[in-house]
């Protein structure tokens, strides 16, 4: 082409210099792009925390919602309260009962799943540089909304009996000596996304003194309690203390997420700027949601249904452990979960759950790399394993599959002179029977000048003490 | 227009995510020029959907795997089906870089000097031996990437020799060959070249400059990360030579339609091939429509004309 062109510089995004600055995390991303493989339907997806709804009674939820517009179609369809529908809020407080909950209605807040009262009680406690403790590893999606509202978060030790209450107090303590200063602790007490461990009742309530011995907010958040598998739904943290505690409840995966129904349970004062929060986000949480969830709870035997799921979800989570057992090399450990949706799995050193994602593609499995669950990179020899969605014999294949990329992995790191084996017992790594395998944390290093602690003979207290950079 | 286009785009390769955004964006192009467009996945029903359609063109954006290395276009001539790019003879030249990169360097372009080398030679023959043997003949830094995945995935920059056995890890995570290559300190610049009635026409070389400093698929896929200066900031003769460049590769690997070069122009003015693509991406950051567009032309008639070229032969 003879005609000089004219020169053009583009950076292709004309509002660069304009986003603020808590957008700087939200770029492109080679592990996330992978999992568009993920979706397909060759490939066995223990990646996804999808539930599965596929036996809810579709036929009876459509003709009560046909109803519900057709006789109230006005009201339902129309703008409500900002603190949730009267209704829906007492039926929150009969489910919370099963936890061992006395809510007051007039206490309920309700929002566009969990996920939205996340981010409004994140919005009402932190300014910029406030600290966050939050187990370790976290819910990808609180972390996502903590760093959204620029918060610090700092990560404190779970072992298998969950958030270590010592582990806690040092946190705060050291925290605030630096001067810092720390608005609630984060925790998932039941079936916890992502390791699928439960505190017992005797750990809700150590966390609980502690959190009274230095004043403490604690935010429990609590999706999956009444999905136990071996077990029968624990005391919530929340109903031993009111006024210590905001609870986050949903429907997600007791009925179905796409409502987009979830609450918060919280002290009257900040119940209040829930209140004001939601209507400067949403006006209301969506009408219509509420009022199909009530007809739901008023006309189905929900409770029945959840007996259902957690069957089903038993037979999903016995295919994987089978699976694991039947296909996973020796040195790579993971936990028991008894409810919920998720089992984390601890490899041996060295190995790194992000690169191995391609070659997991490439067996077609897929799997969420544990690195998502911390905030400062930990968790790279973890991944987050959900037998929710797929049948228990895609689940089961999908364990051989991966056993199958460990083992290729295994070989290749060995080639080229890295000495981890997968068929002995490394020293570092528990045994296979010890679910506290792999709950790394905290990052408390930098905090205080005594750790770390050295590790001791039982495994919890050196586990939780291991830095897995 | 009553042309039937079907886009076939996402697949099974690790570039799924990328060649659905290629394959969407082309779609919407192509609906606005007034052709009936079909999307569709690389799945069990695209055969019938073939054979079914009347006289389509195919246009594959498939990136990595059976998308670029030549598979899928068997199939489509199997099926003897008109589609837009390279024949599946030739994307088999081009995609593995063993045999791609030294045809095009026979032509006198220079190109790194590398090794292409499948995991199980390291196994066979001692990884720390072969290791050392590669870096004593292409010295430091080092490229190491998969052959056969693009968007710089498994692609790692070795500046210490502790680091090689780490990054040919990774590479072979994507694939079972990987390339290790010196790494040529320059301007890194893309030419796209779009075949016309008269022959191959190469488009300005597009100037690639991360805000990062490296050109990885967090730079390359959000927007705002990286600047594209489109005809590269170059003296003239140095853009032509990139354009010969760019044309001695198109024909040396027999391409048709359309490919990228990549190439890095040394501080002399030397321009260095890399790889030629035969699916270059077409998403929102991607270098071919943007120099199309500095070139004064919109993106879409070239499409058209893509398929209207298609259609005649
Ligand atoms: C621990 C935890 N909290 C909150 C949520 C958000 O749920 P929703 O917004 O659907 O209620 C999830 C969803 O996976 C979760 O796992």
């Amino acid at each position: 082409m003879g005609v000089p062109e004219k020169r053009r510089e583009t950076n292709l995004d004309m509002y660069s210099d304009a986003y603020a600055e808590r957008t700087s995390g939200m770029v492109a991303s080679a592990v996330r792009s992978l999992f568009s493989v993920a979706n397909r339907p060759e490939v066995v997806s223990l990646a996804g925390g999808m539930p599965n709804i596929a036996d809810l009674p579709l036929d009876s939820i459509s003709d009560s919602v046909a109803a519900l517009i057709r006789e109230h179609g006005p009201k339902v369809m129309q703008y409500g309260a900002a603190q949730g529908e009267p209704r829906i809020r007492e039926q929150i407080c009969d489910v919370m009962a099963l936890e061992g909950i006395t809510g007051d209605p007039d206490d309920v807040v309700v929002s566009c799943g969990s996920q939205q009262m996340l981010d409004l009680v994140t919005r009402t406690f932190i300014d910029p540089g406030d600290v966050i403790l939050a187990e370790a590893p976290s819910y990808v999606g609180a972390l996502g909304t903590f760093r959204a509202y620029q918060a610090q978060v700092i990560h404190v030790a779970m072992d298998e009996h969950g958030l270590e209450p010592e582990a806690l107090r040092h946190a705060v303590l050291t925290c605030r000596a630096q001067g810092k200063s720390v608005k609630f602790v984060y925790t998932i007490p039941n079936f916890n996304n992502p390791t699928g461990l439960t505190q017992t009742l005797e750990r809700r309530r150590e966390i609980l003194a502690v959190a009274e011995e230095v004043d403490l907010l604690i935010v429990e958040d609590n999706p999956y309690g009444l999905l136990g598998i071996d077990i029968d739904p624990l005391p919530a943290i929340r109903s031993l203390d009111s006024e210590r505690v905001i609870y986050l409840g949903s429907f997600s995966k007791t009925f179905a997420p796409g409502f987009r129904v979830g609450w918060a349970l919280a002290p009257g004062p900040v119940k209040d700027k829930l209140i004001l929060g939601q209507e400067a986000a949403t006006l209301c949480p969506p009408v219509f949601s509420q009022f199909a969830i009530s007809t739901y709870l008023e006309t189905w035997d929900w409770q029945g249904q959840i007996v259902k799921f957690r069957q089903m979800y038993r037979e999903r989570r016995d295919a994987m452990l089978r699976g694991l057992d039947d296909h996973m090399p020796v040195a790579a450990t993971w936990t028991k979960p008894q409810g919920g949706f998720f089992v984390w799995m601890t490899l041996p050193e060295g190995f790194d759950s992000q690169q191995l994602l391609a070659r997991a593609v490439t067996h077609r499995v897929a799997y969420v790399p544990g690195d998502a669950f911390y905030i400062d990179g930990l968790g790279t020899r973890n991944m987050r394993l959900s037998y929710c969605f797929p049948t228990p014999e895609q689940i089961y294949e999908g364990t051989r599959r991966l056993g199958e990329v460990l083992k290729e992995e295994a070989e290749l790191r060995q080639t080229f002179g890295f000495v981890d084996s997968l068929d002995n017992k490394s020293t570092s790594t528990p045994a296979l029977d010890s679910p506290s395998t792999g709950i790394t944390g905290p990052s408390l290093e930098s905090l205080s000048p005594t750790s770390p602690v050295a590790p001791s003979e039982t495994g919890a207290t050196a586990s939780s003490h291991r830095t897995d950079h | 227009m009553d042309t039937t286009v079907i886009i076939l785009s996402g697949g099974l390769s690790h570039e799924r995510e990328i060649s659905l955004h290629s394959g969407h964006r082309v779609s919407e192009e192509l609906r606005g020029h007034g052709f009936t467009v079909v999307e569709t996945d690389l799945q069990g029903n695209l055969i019938e959907l073939i054979k079914e359609s009347d006289h389509p063109i195919v246009f594959p954006l498939l990136h990595g795997g059976s998308g670029e290395d030549g598979a899928v276009r068997e199939v489509l001539e199997l099926l003897d089906a008109t589609y837009i790019g390279s024949s599946a003879a030739s994307c088999r030249v081009s995609f593995d870089k063993a045999i791609a990169v030294p045809l095009v360097a026979q032509t006198g372009v220079r190109t790194p000097k590398r090794v292409v080398l499948p995991h199980d030679m390291f196994r066979d023959l001692g990884a720390s031996t072969l290791l050392d043997l590669i870096s004593t003949k292409l010295g430091l830094p080092l490229i190491v990437k998969p052959t056969m995945s693009g968007s710089a995935l498994g692609y790692t920059k070795v500046t210490s020799l502790d680091d090689l056995p780490g990054a040919m890890v990774l590479a072979y995570s994507f694939g079972r060959v990987a390339v290790i290559e010196e790494f040529i300190e320059g301007t890194e610049v893309a030419v796209p070249v779009v075949d016309y009635a008269d022959g191959p026409r190469a488009y300005p070389p597009v100037e690639i400059r991360p805000n990062s400093g490296v050109y990885d698929f967090e730079a390359r896929y959000t927007p705002g990360a990286t600047d594209f200066i489109s005809p590269a900031d170059l003296p003239e003769s140095t853009l032509d030579a990139c354009r010969a460049v760019a044309l001695a590769g198109h024909r040396a690997l027999g391409l048709r339609d359309l490919s990228r070069a990549d190439i890095i122009v040394t501080p002399e003015g030397e321009p260095v091939f890399l790889e030629m693509s035969v699916a270059p991406g077409m998403t929102d950051t991607s270098v071919l429509p943007l120099s199309i567009e500095s070139a004064g032309e919109s993106f879409a008639d070239v499409l058209a004309h893509l398929v209207r070229q298609a259609a005649e032969r």
